[in-house]
């Protein structure tokens, strides 16, 4: 844990000269933004320059106090909010211009959410919920299902296509939201606290699935986070504070949250069913 | 993405909240089913007004005593006190116009009839010998009276089978005797069946006296309210009613500038006063239940506003994952399309049942208009639209940052 904190900071802008001479394709290019909210007749400077470079296949962990401009990077990064300042570029795309309409498509196709909250819709089924990115990406009926039973057999959820949001378990509701995110291909799949409302094996679980889609389908993964041992799965960290990146570091040794299963005490299967 | 994927996304976030789109769509399925059913009762009406004017004979004249004024501003029909129709001037109609063939004064009078220790309460109607040949009744026993009881005032009476039912339970009545107001009447002939009229009224429940008699002996009066005339063809109606128009003119000595004093109308100066009224009633009726499918739309538009706020976090999930502002938009419309369309159906359904079952319980006749059907249609989705507008694009304005955010 305390790895993390001793990493030297490298300068982003020194990074972005290494990796260009290396393969792996750039997905997100943040290059100098700036985000200025007026509260009234306060402005209210919620990023100071930040300059960030994630390339495809990275897993990279966002911290901060809040405040520090975490959530403000992650609703740009999101295609959610533009930036007053800066240029921001997703999968070669200059998004920092787009209107709210192209923004949303950008969403629907170069993007996956997933939120602390879940944020499934109640009363619909785990496969409709699934399926849902797909309808406004306007992909037919056949290849829906095809997708949406697949993205849910990948985060372990096979046989509870048609359980409703309130017969699933915590764990199993983030499940399938990270299953909605997966379906478009995303070229980056973003998660907002995503274990802020589970148990710690339940968190171990969706990092486990987290890793395993990076590690076997090359996933471009940011996650923000306040926990500092949350972040020890991802592979790079971002550290925020006051609106700028105080420290952004390679963890040497990330948790492997798959093993950290195996040695955890079996639990029954189905002890997590119903709420 | 698709338009229809738009609605298949409408239909599911409705069925999802099934009791709710129910009571939603309950406003607009009473108010389509009122206005269904109201304009039926009012067409129905008018569709029997003119079934029964029509089966008086296009050959038939009414003329009347006093002005009256088919739409305007005099009326009345001869008992406010005229008494500008006399016997002299029906007589002077019968033997100067040759294009009338037939005439009959009609007197009415609201009587108790009794016979023995049972009663009943009927219309006699005074008239002369011709009236059987001028309203088509036919006589199934007995004969009906003669011109010689006409003017000598005698007691004799015809009557319905209505009353024949009521008063001698089968028997003949021919020969017996009917106390109206203490005054015995001989009965002489039974009317043939007419069955009910187009609104359902009971044509039997009546009885037929001389109307001199009626005028002395039952309501002491000389005075002539109403006759009928009819004309010797169809096509010799209007003649006939300018005929008597002349006459009755040059009889009563009127000048030119002078108005009518008396009114003869033909039966489709009656059809169109009916029309009037009726169409005035239907109107009446159907903009009632119209205010109703109003309030219905203003529903719709309470609910979508609510769902568009309690719906907030969902709202802002379907933008996180790519949903278009106009997206949004549509999806509420169509929501709200949805809700007032298929209430529409229902209530058109409702309504047509209603315009069914109205004249078996209440005896109202109905006439269900494919007006009124495509009207709702057209006005209920124009109510899903214009009501669903506002909150679609309430919906369709939220940020989504904000929307994921509410709780």
């Amino acid at each position: 844990m305390a790895a993390i904190l001793e990493q030297p900071v490298a300068e982003p802008t020194d990074e972005l000269k290494v990796r260009k001479t290396t393969e792996p394709r750039t997905v997100i290019e943040l290059d100098h933004i700036h985000k200025t909210y007026t509260m009234g007749d306060v402005e209210v400077h919620a990023l100071r320059g930040v300059s960030l470079t994630i390339k495809e296949g990275e897993f990279v962990a966002i911290m901060g106090a809040s405040g520090s401009g975490k959530s403000t990077t992650m609703n740009i990064i999101g295609c959610l909010d533009r930036p007053t300042r800066g240029t921001y570029i997703l999968d070669g795309q200059d998004v920092s211009e787009m209107t709210k309409d192209e923004r949303a498509d950008v969403r629907s196709q170069k993007l996956g959410f997933v939120f602390q909250g879940f944020n499934l819709l109640s009363r619909t089924s785990a496969m409709e919920n699934v399926e849902l990115p797909m309808l406004y990406a306007g992909l037919d009926t056949q290849e829906r299902h095809k997708r949406a039973s697949e993205a849910l057999t990948a985060v372990g959820l096979a046989g509870r296509e048609q359980n409703h949001p309130n017969q699933l378990s915590g764990g199993q509701q983030q499940r399938v939201a990270i299953a909605r995110a997966l379906v478009n291909h995303p070229a980056l799949i973003l998660a907002d606290e995503p274990t802020g409302n589970l148990d710690s094996r339940t968190s171990i679980e969706v990092m486990e699935i987290f890793q395993r889609l990076n590690r076997e389908q090359g996933i471009t993964l940011v996650l923000v986070t306040h926990e500092t041992d949350i972040a020890e799965y991802a592979k790079r960290v971002v550290v925020f504070k006051d609106g700028k990146i105080k420290k952004d570091s390679v963890v040497e040794h990330s948790r492997d949250a798959a093993e950290e299963l195996r040695n955890l005490p079996a639990v029954e299967e189905d002890d997590d069913d119903d709420e | 993405m698709s338009f229809l994927m738009i609605v298949r996304i409408a239909y599911r976030a409705l069925a999802r909240n099934k009791m709710r789109a129910a009571l939603t769509m309950l406003g607009v399925i009473i108010g389509v089913g009122s206005v269904i059913a109201m304009v039926s009762i009012g067409q129905g009406a008018q569709a029997s007004v003119q079934a029964q004017i029509s089966s008086f004979g296009t050959n038939l004249l009414f003329v009347s005593a006093g002005a009256q004024n088919v739409g305007g501003v005099r009326s009345g029909t001869g008992d406010s006190g005229t008494n500008t129709l006399t016997e002299d001037d029906l007589q002077a109609i019968q033997r100067e116009v040759p294009s009338v063939s037939a005439l009959s004064p009609m007197i009415n009078s609201r009587s108790q009839l009794v016979v023995g220790n049972q009663n009943w309460n009927t219309s006699i109607q005074g008239v002369s010998e011709q009236l059987p040949a001028i309203r088509k009744w036919t006589i199934d026993s007995g004969e009906f009276f003669t011109d010689a009881d006409v003017r000598s005032a005698a007691r004799v009476i015809v009557v319905g089978q209505t009353i024949v039912d009521n008063l001698f339970y089968g028997t003949d009545p021919v020969g017996q005797y009917i106390r109206v107001m203490e005054l015995p009447f001989r009965v002489v002939g039974v009317l043939g069946r007419k069955g009910q009229d187009a609104q359902g009224r009971d044509q039997d429940d009546i009885a037929f006296a001389p109307y001199t008699t009626v005028q002395k002996k039952l309501l002491g009066t000389t005075r002539i309210q109403v006759a009928y005339v009819s004309a010797i063809s169809s096509d010799a109606t209007y003649t006939a009613q300018l005929q008597i128009t002349d006459l009755l003119r040059q009889r009563h000595k009127l000048s030119g500038g002078q108005p009518d004093d008396f009114t003869v109308r033909n039966m489709s100066d009656v059809a169109e006063a009916a029309n009037e009224t009726n169409s005035i009633m239907t109107w009446l009726l159907g903009s009632i239940a119209g205010v109703s499918l109003l309030v219905g739309g203003i529903g719709i538009m309470n609910i979508m506003l609510v769902s568009v706020t309690e719906r907030t976090r969902e709202i802002g999930i379907r933008m996180a994952i790519g949903a278009r502002s106009s997206a949004v938009r549509t999806q509420f419309l169509i929501e709200s399309i949805v809700l007032s369309l298929t209430g529409g159906i229902i209530g058109i359904i409702l309504g047509i049942i209603a315009s069914l079952v109205i004249p078996k319980v209440l005896g109202w006749p109905t006439l269900v208009s494919t007006a009124a059907i495509v009207g709702s249609v057209v006005f209920s989705a124009a109510v899903g639209i214009f009501f669903g507008y506002y909150p679609a694009r309430k919906a369709a304005a939220l940020d989504p940052i904000d929307a994921l955010r509410y709780e």
